[in-house]
């Protein structure tokens, strides 16, 4: 009797734990909103982030783009030609690679690649008493460290994901025209037949910026609840991808829905 | 790593994804063929438009004059009401006549103009009054195969192979 009252407790103090958690993270974003400020008057710690978080992911983000453009290539080629619709192979590239492919995987390179190094940049500050030392100083770590961290990759996203999506067109043509001998003028005329200012590339890059937003939004949240020791912190780490390209993942078919739906 | 550093590199990478959206928008979109000459309105009614869709070319001669602005349904006449924006640079006699058509066999519908041969010219919110739907393919086939299947019912004799008609 007792046991099972026991279980009923453990998964009602689970549940809680959840909501909580949920309520938690939206302040802890509110909290951030309401102190951005610091990113106008001091952009030069906004500047310094997306160098640390953007550069540092360019390279990482070029190559997958370029590989992501070749397969996509490849594929689309061997898929066009048994209806005979070779020419239409590079709407199908850029298509794929602006609507969907260029956001979704950047962010997930970039949760990856700067989503972790913050998380452990902060857990580590966390556990090393930075940040509590900088609260009895009076400085506002939120302000000091979180902000310019948040809008650096807000800054980063969007770049690098219209980057990723010019280099794989670039790679889908490399294949498409240079290797497999596809007309250049079918090539580049069905795209821009096909492809939308707004409805597509703008799309797209609304999709970046949420993504930038949930990415470093969930890496900053989990270091920031880090437990302060070297478990804790690797912990954090794990979560901050699993969480960040869960949260990408589900995101990008809601948008999706949303923008292309009718 | 110092200040002026640090600001080049991240003023190369803002460039570079400056570069990436213009790429994006003029080389892979349609920004190039927006056109922001000065453009006057007229509409068209037609029986059926087809595929034909929204900012679809409208061509003269081959040469994009125009592009159609709106299509919507008229539950007066069962009509498709097409709107085009042409260019002002470009004017046409009023007996001008439309055509819903096709670049290649399967590829894109744009709207034909061609030109007709009165003094006066369309203005803002003129009507095309000759218009020529688009074609549909399955009627076209059923009109063929309703075509041959007659002749061979009305003559006995056997055929040589059946020539499409209409």
């Amino acid at each position: 009797m007792s046991g099972s009252n026991n279980a009923i407790a453990v998964l009602g103090h689970w549940v809680r734990s959840r909501v909580a958690a949920i309520g938690y993270f939206t302040r802890f974003f509110g909290a951030m909103l309401a102190r951005s400020g610091i990113a106008l008057s001091r952009p030069r710690l906004v500047s310094q982030q997306v160098h640390f978080i953007g550069n540092y992911s360019l390279l990482i983000i070029a190559v997958s783009g370029m590989f992501v453009g070749f397969v996509l290539g490849l594929q689309g080629y061997y898929t066009l030609n048994r209806y005979g619709s070779e020419e239409a192979l590079g709407l199908l590239v850029a298509l794929s690679l602006v609507r969907e492919l260029g956001p979704v995987v950047t962010a997930l390179l970039f949760a990856g690649r700067a989503g972790t190094s913050l998380t452990a940049e902060i857990g580590l500050m966390k556990a090393g008493e930075q940040l509590s030392a900088m609260e009895v100083m009076a400085v506002d770590p939120i302000r000091r460290v979180l902000v310019p961290r948040l809008w650096g990759g807000i800054i980063a996203m969007p770049i690098l994901a219209a980057v990723f999506s010019m280099v794989g067109i670039l790679g889908g043509w490399v294949v498409g025209v240079l290797l497999i001998g596809v007309d250049a003028g079918a090539f580049w005329s069905q795209m821009q037949n096909g492809v939308d200012v707004w409805k597509d590339v703008a799309n797209g890059v609304i999709k970046s910026v949420v993504f930038g937003v949930t990415v470093t939004l969930v890496a900053l949240y989990e270091g920031w609840q880090a437990k302060p020791t070297p478990e804790g912190v690797a912990r954090a780490t794990t979560r901050t991808v699993v969480m960040g390209s869960l949260a990408v993942l589900g995101l990008d078919f809601l948008l999706t829905a949303l923008m292309f739906g009718n | 790593m110092s200040r002026e550093k640090t600001d080049f590199w991240v003023g190369l990478f803002v460039l570079l994804g400056a570069i990436a959206l213009a790429f994006l928008a003029l080389r892979a979109g349609n920004l190039s063929t927006f056109s922001f000459a000065p453009t006057y309105t007229v509409t068209a009614n037609f029986d059926n438009v087809g595929g034909l869709k929204v900012r679809a070319p409208v061509k003269s001669a081959g040469v994009v004059v125009g592009r159609v602005a709106g299509i919507s349904f008229d539950d007066k006449t069962y009509q498709a009401i097409v709107s085009v924006n042409l260019e002002t640079a470009y004017q046409f006699p009023k007996d001008s006549s439309a055509a819903i058509l096709t670049s290649g066999l399967l590829g894109e519908q744009y709207l034909g103009l061609t030109a007709g041969s009165e003094e006066e010219n369309f203005t803002d919110g003129g009507k095309i009054r000759y218009t020529q739907s688009a074609v549909v393919l399955e009627q076209l086939i059923s009109q063929f195969l309703y075509g041959s299947a007659e002749k061979q019912g009305s003559t006995a004799a056997p055929e040589p192979a059946p020539k499409a008609q209409d």
